[in-house]
């Protein structure tokens, strides 16, 4: 009886160590985020402390820190959007290379293509008007219509661009016939 | 067709209407060009004047407090329920050099004060991380109530262009009455700095 | 003492400004044109006061009087003397100077030519041009002025003053504190200036504008005047911005150029409306459309040069780019606000009279592209004024900060920007007055033919990023166009004979290559030699044609035979020298090129010229998109020995020096090796420089440069750096130096499109 709890013992060690391999395996396994992975993130994001300087580029001790903080992050598995969120939330919405979508700042993204829109829209409004004021005189008078060397012959566009000398001397010549 | 000035404009030649600007597009042009005058004028001013004005009430904040820290056994601090004590606000960050040189005689002149109950330290942690800042926090033995400055909020409210380290001293009424921008040179520093608010007893 | 001279001269120059606006408006008012006389030479005379003042403070710079608060602050004694010139420009004060300095110049040529036939319009663009000197050189007195020098008052503080305070005792220190050392680039010596020669220059025809609003002038006169003065302002508006651009690249260590700051885009809004002016002006003078959008870009330009001007030193934004902040905000406030109400409430009084006459009757007639590149344009500068403006609303409103950045503006910018590259390609093909989708077409489908091919080119080398294949398609179809443009108008010239001199050279060069080819000759150098070899053979036997009629019979079987054996020693002995042969003739071909695209493109200098600027931009725009789309980057802490991998390149870090260099610095230095496939490429240097004065670090990339890509490698310079363990980034930067080589072609282009044309003015007489 004695031998066998001696023989038990050994065993149980050698189950113990056994089990304890796969958790070396795992830590083994289990390597920091590169510099590159960091930086991915990092590029889109904004330091918080010196103005417009992206956080990849960046050179002061703070944002080195931040740098490893999302390295950090990143080795708990942390999210891209994650990460993001988490310095909106301690920095403020500065961080963001744009302005977040809620609230106020859907003006950011609504303002410009309706501006464009209505220009674009009125510049349609005065070509509408500049072509039935086109068609209206065209009905009124038949030989109003645009004189001169260029239009004349409108299909090309090199015609109209010869040198001034032409145009003036056919204008001349013209005259003369 | 190359147009001679010399010549007066030919009239047989088609013209657009003549017609001025119409009313409406004026009222919208003088209007943007007045808003655009306002805001220049108003980040101009903010501009000259980042912080806080002394004799001005301190708008209300809360302040989240890094766990470890309670201010009357709540994990957040507001300012108004510190109506009736003086208020001394001091922004660090772990990064910040000069903010370590005074670490120790804030946290020193805080026990000093935490007895006479009339005044409360806070401690805002400006854009910092947190590892870095509990070791900030360990390694002064800082008792007083320490917290992060969420999205900046809290700064802002201070000075436009918060740099560290900053003091700012509440009175009992909520009205911002000194400032001290950069560390405090001793600890006698920081009691000229409080005890002009003190009520005398 | 000089100080004082030269303060003194910069008062005068003052008064003698603002006389020089009450005689323009008195003798405007009063008809009394001796007043205007007076007026003028006032202004003349601005220009020696101002320049004798600026050499002042230049001598003083150079001379090292660091009792004056501004030579203090941007030399030291160890900087070398040409940044002492430089440094004038280098500090708030010094660049207010400068401005003052062109503006007076250049008010001074206008004002020195013969006025008989505008001299309506002259006082007016007295008034202007001197108010807005007038405005420059308050500033430099009373709030920036370069020669107040420092004084210690009770209690020991510093004070900079001009003239004593109180108690004050002069003090004089030994040294200055020196350049900031991210400005002793070349790029940053010449880019301000350039920039402040284009905004300045801006300024002129907005003189002119304002006359002829307030003369009530309805006519083209003030454009043909300042037809010139716009074209070289906007020439250096734009080399400013790409040297701005150069410098960034160079020196600020993260492997871009452009970072949408609003500094940056302060300068960029100018130019925006600067260009459209350029264009819609063509169409008042060649259609006596667009009066009203030209009063109101001019208008805009100016008021955005200001505004621009007025934001990078106000303090109102915060920038990496901004100059400290100062007083100077409130008067730029009272400015601004002035010449936007007067400048606004004219051009609404005068609206109606600039009538249009009007013949565009088609949405693709060549007017009509140009409406719809006026309004891309206005939507590119609305976007970046907003990302400018919001910023400053979100704080005041919400008391939050927020950032504009790179996806904000490319998103919005890029299919504007697509729009207006498009519009290069169609609107040389595009007639004035009617045009249809077949005129149209039959003028686009031989162009558009290798553009289709390039695109299914693309496609088949596996490129599948749809911004790119839209971008590169646009891109060469533009290229396709202008070139067909230029062929169009040489085979105007050509006749039979050259047909078959053309035909023969293209043969024997096919034969030449494919012997190179076979010799082993690389691939590039062969693309370079070809064009060459082919020019080469078309003048010999041009050459030989033209010889060979004054031959006779007898003489050729005595020649034949020498001749042969000559040219077989020829190619024994040349054949060796390939490599050099081929760098001599491709800068043959270069000069042959560009002294024949000069020759043609002179028929028509604005048109061609036109023409080369568009190729020169959609040359910038393939530098861009390879930027924009395929850069990459990597970063790695390395041992020396190991190394770092990208895009194919390998680079392997060898060493690290560490010393400290003449002029206060101490230098960092790796040195590195680049390899790819195996084969070793060359060495890059990436430097780390301290400069103990100023406490300031500036990171010096190794690039090695080449036609398809940047290799760019930096010392990350906030880790630690030692000669065991160094932290490197390397970014792949495909395409970038098209950006420098389409700015070339860019001076180029306006060279070709601004040179006087002298036959024509003798021949035609002064119009």
């Amino acid at each position: 009886m004695k031998n066998r709890r001696f023989i038990l013992l050994p065993i149980f060690l050698i189950l113990i160590s056994t089990a304890l391999i796969p958790v070396f395996v795992v830590t083994a396994q289990e390597s920091t985020p590169s510099d590159d992975q960091v930086n991915a993130i990092a590029h889109q994001l904004y330091c918080p402390v010196c103005e417009n300087t992206p956080l990849d580029v960046c050179p002061t001790t703070a944002c080195h820190q931040w740098r490893e903080l999302i390295r950090q992050m990143l080795a708990e598995g942390k999210s891209e959007a994650e990460i993001k969120q988490y310095f909106v939330d301690y920095y403020g919405a500065r961080v963001l290379s744009e302005p977040p979508r809620s609230g106020i700042y859907w003006l950011v993204y609504v303002v410009p293509p309706v501006a464009f829109l209505a220009g674009a829209y009125l510049l349609f409004r005065a070509f509408q008007t500049w072509k039935r004021m086109a068609r209206e005189s065209k009905s009124n008078s038949p030989d109003s219509g645009p004189t001169g060397i260029g239009s004349s012959s409108a299909g090309h566009p090199d015609n109209t661009q010869d040198d001034d000398y032409v145009s003036r001397l056919e204008e001349e010549l013209k005259k003369r016939k | 067709m190359q147009k001679d000035p010399t010549i007066p404009n030919d009239p047989t030649e088609m013209e657009a209407p003549k017609r001025g600007v119409p009313v409406w597009a004026q009222v919208i042009i003088w209007i943007a060009l007045l808003g655009l005058l306002i805001l220049l004028a108003a980040g101009l001013l903010k501009a000259k004047n980042p912080i806080l004005a002394k004799g001005s009430p301190v708008p209300d904040f809360t302040l989240q407090l890094y766990s470890g820290f309670e201010y009357n056994g709540a994990s957040q601090a507001s300012l108004s329920d510190l109506s009736g004590k003086i208020v001394l606000v001091n922004f660090w960050a772990s990064w910040c050099q000069p903010c370590r040189t005074e670490a120790a005689d804030l946290e020193t002149a805080w026990r000093a004060y935490e007895e006479t109950g009339q005044v409360v330290f806070l401690g805002v942690d400006y854009v910092d991380t947190e590892t870095e800042a509990r070791a900030y926090m360990t390694d002064f033995n800082l008792s007083y109530p320490n917290g992060p400055d969420m999205g900046t909020r809290i700064s802002q409210l201070f000075n436009r262009n918060m740099g560290v380290p900053e003091t700012y001293l509440i009175d009992q009424a909520g009205v911002l009455r000194d400032i001290k921008i950069g560390p405090f040179e001793s600890l006698a520093e920081i009691q000229a700095f409080i005890e002009p608010w003190l009520v005398e007893r | 003492m000089l100080a004082q001279f030269g303060f003194g001269l910069f008062v005068l120059t003052f008064l003698v400004t603002l006389f020089s606006v009450g005689a323009a408006v008195a003798g405007y008012f009063y008809k009394a044109d001796r007043w205007v006389e007076a007026s003028r030479r006032a202004l003349l005379l601005t220009f020696p006061l101002i320049t004798l003042a600026a050499l002042t403070l230049t001598y003083l710079l150079v001379s090292g009087h660091f009792e004056l608060q501004y030579v203090y602050s941007v030399t030291s004694r160890d900087m070398p003397l040409y940044l002492k010139i430089t440094a004038l420009w280098g500090g708030q004060a010094g660049s207010l100077v400068l401005w003052s300095w062109l503006m007076s110049a250049f008010a001074f040529a206008v004002t020195l030519r013969r006025w008989e036939r505008d001299r309506d319009m002259l006082p007016w663009v007295i008034v202007v041009t001197s108010v807005t000197l007038a405005f420059f050189l308050s500033l430099t007195i009373f709030y920036e002025n370069p020669f107040a020098r420092w004084w210690q008052i009770n209690g020991g503080d510093l004070v900079a003053r001009m003239f004593a305070p109180t108690g004050g005792y002069p003090v004089a220190p030994s040294d200055g504190q020196g350049l900031n050392p991210l400005l002793r680039h070349p790029g940053m010596i010449i880019h301000p200036p350039m920039l402040y020669l284009g905004f300045v220059a801006f300024v002129i025809p907005y003189a002119f504008a304002i006359a002829a609003l307030i003369t009530g002038r309805s006519d083209d006169r003030w454009i043909r005047l300042t037809r010139r003065w716009t074209l070289v302002a906007w020439l250096f508006l734009s080399m400013g911005l790409v040297l701005g651009m150069r410098w960034a690249y160079d020196v600020l260590g993260w492997g871009g150029y452009w970072a949408w700051d609003p500094v940056e885009i302060s300068a960029l809004m100018p130019w925006l409306t600067g260009t459209a002016f350029l264009h819609s002006v063509m169409i008042q003078e060649k259609r006596g459309m667009f009066k009203q959008w030209n009063m109101l870009l001019i208008i805009l330009t100016y008021a955005l040069v200001i505004f621009g001007t007025f934001l990078t030193r106000s303090g109102v934004l915060s920038s990496v780019h901004a100059f400290a902040q100062s007083a100077i905000g409130p008067m730029f406030f009272a400015f601004i606000g002035i010449t936007f109400i007067v400048s606004v409430a004219l051009l609404i009084f005068r609206w109606k009279d600039l009538r249009a006459e009007v013949e565009m009757t088609s949405l693709i007639s060549r007017e009509a592209l140009f409406l719809i590149n006026n309004l891309l344009f206005m939507g590119v500068l609305i976007v970046c004024f907003w990302g400018v403006i919001f910023p400053l609303i979100s704080e005041l409103a919400t008391g939050q900060k927020v950032t504009f950045g790179p996806p904000f503006y490319l998103r919005a910018n890029g299919p504007l920007f697509g729009a207006l590259v498009a519009l290069m390609a169609i609107a040389p093909l595009s007639a004035w007055g009617r045009s249809t989708v077949q005129t149209l077409g039959r003028a686009m489908w031989k162009p558009a033919i290798p553009t289709l091919l390039l695109l299914v080119l693309m496609i088949v080398l596996g490129v599948r990023n749809w911004i790119a294949l839209v971008g590169f398609t646009l891109v060469g179809f533009v290229i396709c166009v202008t070139l067909y443009e230029f062929w169009r108008a040489w085979r105007k010239t050509a006749n039979k004979t050259s047909w078959q001199i053309l035909l023969t050279a293209l043969i024997f060069s096919a034969i030449i290559l494919g012997g190179l080819f076979l010799l082993k000759v690389k691939s590039l150098e062969l693309t370079v030699l070809a064009p060459a070899i082919y020019l080469i053979l078309v003048f010999l036997i041009e050459s030989w044609l033209d010889w060979s009629k004054s031959i006779d019979r007898a003489s050729w079987q005595v020649l034949w035979k020498p001749l042969l054996l000559s040219a077989v020693a020829l190619a024994v002995v040349i054949i060796p020298l390939i490599k050099a042969m081929a760098i001599v003739l491709s800068i043959l071909m270069a000069l042959f090129y560009i002294i024949a695209v000069w020759m043609l493109a002179r028929r028509n200098p604005r048109r061609y010229g036109g023409y080369l600027i568009h190729l020169s931009m959609v040359v910038m725009a393939i530098g861009i998109l390879g930027m924009e789309l395929y850069q990459t980057t990597t970063q790695r802490s390395l041992a020396v020995g190991e190394e770092i991998q990208i895009a194919g390149y390998s680079l392997r870090y060898d060493s690290l020096a560490q010393f400290p260099y003449a002029d206060g610095r101490y230098v960092t230095r790796a040195a590195m090796s680049v390899f790819r496939d195996g084969q070793f490429l060359g060495n890059l240097y990436p430097r780390y420089d301290y400069y103990e004065a100023s406490g300031q670090p500036m990171t010096i990339a190794g690039v090695r440069s080449t036609l398809a890509d940047d290799l760019y490698v930096v010392l990350v310079n906030w880790e630690d750096i030692s000669a065991a363990q160094a932290p490197f980034k390397v970014y792949h930067n495909p395409l970038v130096n098209w950006l420098w080589i389409g700015s070339l072609v860019f001076i180029y282009g306006i060279l070709v499109a601004a040179w006087p044309e002298v036959e024509k003015e003798k021949r035609v007489g002064k119009i």
